[in-house]
């Protein structure tokens, strides 16, 4: 059973999206993602200052069974990589959630509203759905 | 049998060497057309071993492989059917063999004759107007295909044009292709029966759109049965169609992606013609093309004048793409291909694409009958089908990757696993029309078999394989821990 906390925002593309204190948001990928990844050998994050529109590829994540892009949820202008994830990937698997964040992103003005999120109730229906 | 062979370098001892194998010494002349600062200046390490010890090596490192002509191999999207010895027995004939690629025409007719023919049969077999030879695999071909339809719309003036459409069912390589030949790709769906969703494909397409990068039947294993409207959208649009020959085999001689509407196709003549392949080549990828695409085709082409076979190059192709490899790329590979083409004939190749579809069609229902879970149970399968083993995974916790490697300790090489992505715990099975129906049925009682231990003993199923030389590998940690050089530090 996939892990999905109710405080964050889902894509159906499976990442979240955290808000943070200032109003950038912190992005990454679902436990489900990670689990159907399987282990991960090599992680690519946005380089902070790149400006990104949504549902453009803008992370890559490789496992020994696959290699998968990772969409931005949210328009915006990166503003950190989640540097570690280069060195210790397997970051991602463990701790989703924390410490296997992707990338943080100011959002661009109204960019938020507009975006295609949903609550975790319904990011759950959805795993529920695809038998996941 | 279970041995462990080691490393070449284990066995070497300075000194040692075959020096009746060793060229003459060419002295210093040969290195003065070298640079100083290029030479090195240290002796490379090779490893120093004796003729029979080298031998030795190689030959039990041979045995140690699973290959077709040891072991059933139906890994999916990769047709590995048996290759007739009669095709190496000619194309090794030493006219052929020895023949020097810069050679004169006059004393290749033999060589240029049979390419000419190859190109000809590809023709007739794809329905397309055009056939080049050159490109040495299929991902080749693709770059060669993409590249066509860039310079087809950049002849036209029209430059606006750089987004390629791939279905999620395509072709892994699809997308690599298309970006390579500076492409944007765009995604399109499946639906749940496998075929291409037209609504997103008419939305998708546009004054950007260059083409369609399509594979059918697709990755899924289905045929894609809306080609006809797609091959209209996309040409209405001014794109242009692209046919990935990875599954060509399931159509050979009943259908022609000249006749889909395809406007270039790469053909991956180690796959559907039967050249021996697996462990990175060599291949060929072949592509044909549609009339708007002929002034772009990859040289060198065989041409006839009369009854004399000439080389087309750069002057008779003013706008090709140009060449993409050394001479006529992987020769030997055309040759063997160029046989087993004249070997089976237009009805025996007719019977290829029926005897593949049968085969699938027999082992998939086997496998259903056996409890499998079919990814597509409502679709006839084409030469290759999609097992998926998510009820296994999450009931027993045995997944996919555990049956595969069960496999090989039953002597079966696995199919194909976790590809394609979109097919959770997925093994893409294909077992082409070489097979008897003896061997499908011994792949049946094998899984069976592996179900039962998954429910009884999951253990065994988890921590195979166990008669293998390697146990199961680390491969996570291989892929993290990148260690490619052998060090003499690193031996006990």
């Amino acid at each position: 059973m996939s892990n999905v906390p109710a405080d964050l925002k889902y894509t159906k593309s499976h990442e979240w999206v955290r808000t943070l204190k200032d109003g950038t948001l912190e992005i990454g990928i679902t436990d489900h993602a990670q689990h159907a990844l399987g282990d991960l050998v090599f992680v690519e994050v946005p380089e902070a200052g790149r400006t990104v529109k949504s549902g453009e590829p803008c992370a890559v994540v490789e496992s020994v069974k696959a290699a998968s892009d990772v969409y931005a949820p949210v328009a915006g202008s990166v503003t950190e990589g989640n540097a570690r994830l280069a060195a210790e990937p397997e970051t991602l698997n463990s701790e989703p959630y924390g410490s296997g964040w992707l990338m943080r992103l100011k959002p661009a003005p109204g960019a938020l509203a507009k975006a295609e999120l949903m609550p975790a109730a319904d990011y759950q229906k959805m795993l529920d759905a695809e038998g996941g | 049998m279970r041995v462990r062979e080691k490393v070449i370098y284990e066995y070497s001892h300075p000194g040692r060497g075959a020096s009746d194998q060793w060229p003459h010494d060419p002295g210093q002349a040969a290195l003065s057309d070298l640079p100083a600062t290029l030479r090195r200046t240290r002796a490379p390490e090779l490893p120093e071993v004796g003729e029979l010890e080298t031998v030795r090596h190689f030959t039990r490192l041979s045995q140690l492989n699973f290959s077709i002509d040891t072991h059933f191999y139906p890994l999916g999207s990769c047709t590995m059917k048996y290759n007739p010895r009669a095709c190496n027995q000619y194309a090794m004939l030493p006219e052929l063999l020895a023949r020097h690629p810069l050679a004169p025409e006059s004393h290749g007719q033999g060589f240029l004759a049979c390419m000419y023919e190859l190109q000809e049969m590809l023709k007739a077999v794809s329905g397309m107007e055009g056939v080049a030879l050159s490109p040495m695999a299929g991902a080749h071909g693709e770059f060669a295909g993409v590249a066509m339809i860039r310079a087809y719309h950049r002849a036209r003036g029209d430059l606006a044009r750089n987004e390629i459409i791939v279905p999620e069912a395509a072709h892994g390589t699809n997308p690599a292709t298309a970006t390579m030949c500076g492409c944007v790709v765009r995604e399109i769906p499946v639906d749940a029966q496998g075929d291409v969703v037209l609504q997103a494909l008419k939305a998708a397409v546009g004054p950007n759109t260059a083409g369609i990068m399509l594979t059918n039947p697709s990755t899924l294993g289905v045929f894609e049965r809306h080609i006809v409207e797609v091959a209209r959208i996309v040409h209405e649009a001014g794109g242009l169609l692209y046919y990935d020959g990875a599954n060509l085999n399931a159509i050979l001689g009943k259908v022609r992606p000249g006749d889909m509407g395809f406007d270039v196709i790469h053909m991956n003549l180690h796959k559907t013609f039967s050249t021996p392949h697996g462990g990175g080549g060599p291949g060929a990828g072949a592509v044909g093309v549609g009339a708007r695409l002929l002034p772009f085709m990859p040289i060198p082409i065989v041409g006839k004048d009369g009854e004399r076979y000439r080389w087309l190059a750069e002057s008779d192709l003013p706008q090709s793409i140009g060449r993409l490899s050394a001479f006529m790329g992987n020769a030997g590979v055309l040759l063997r291909a160029y046989i087993y083409m004249r070997l089976l004939g237009r009805e025996g190749m007719r019977r290829v694409g029926e005897y593949a579809t049968l085969n699938a069609n027999y082992l998939l229902k086997r496998l259903q009958a056996a409890g499998f879970d079919a990814a597509y149970p409502q679709r006839r399968a084409s030469h290759e089908f999609i097992v998926t083993l998510r009820r296994q995974a999450r009931e027993l916790n045995v997944t996919a990757m555990d049956f595969a490697k069960r496999l090989l300790d039953y002597g079966f090489h696995a199919p194909t696993t976790y590809f394609p992505l979109l097919v959770p715990e997925c093994l893409l099975i294909e077992p082409t029309e070489t097979e008897s129906k003896d061997v499908l049925d011994a792949f049946v009682t094998a899984m069976s078999q592996i179900q039962k231990e998954a429910e009884q003993e999951p253990g065994r199923v988890t921590s195979a394989p166990h008669t293998m030389p390697v146990r199961r590998l680390d491969d996570v940690r291989a892929a993290r821990q990148l260690d490619l050089t052998w060090k003499p530090t690193a031996q006990p």
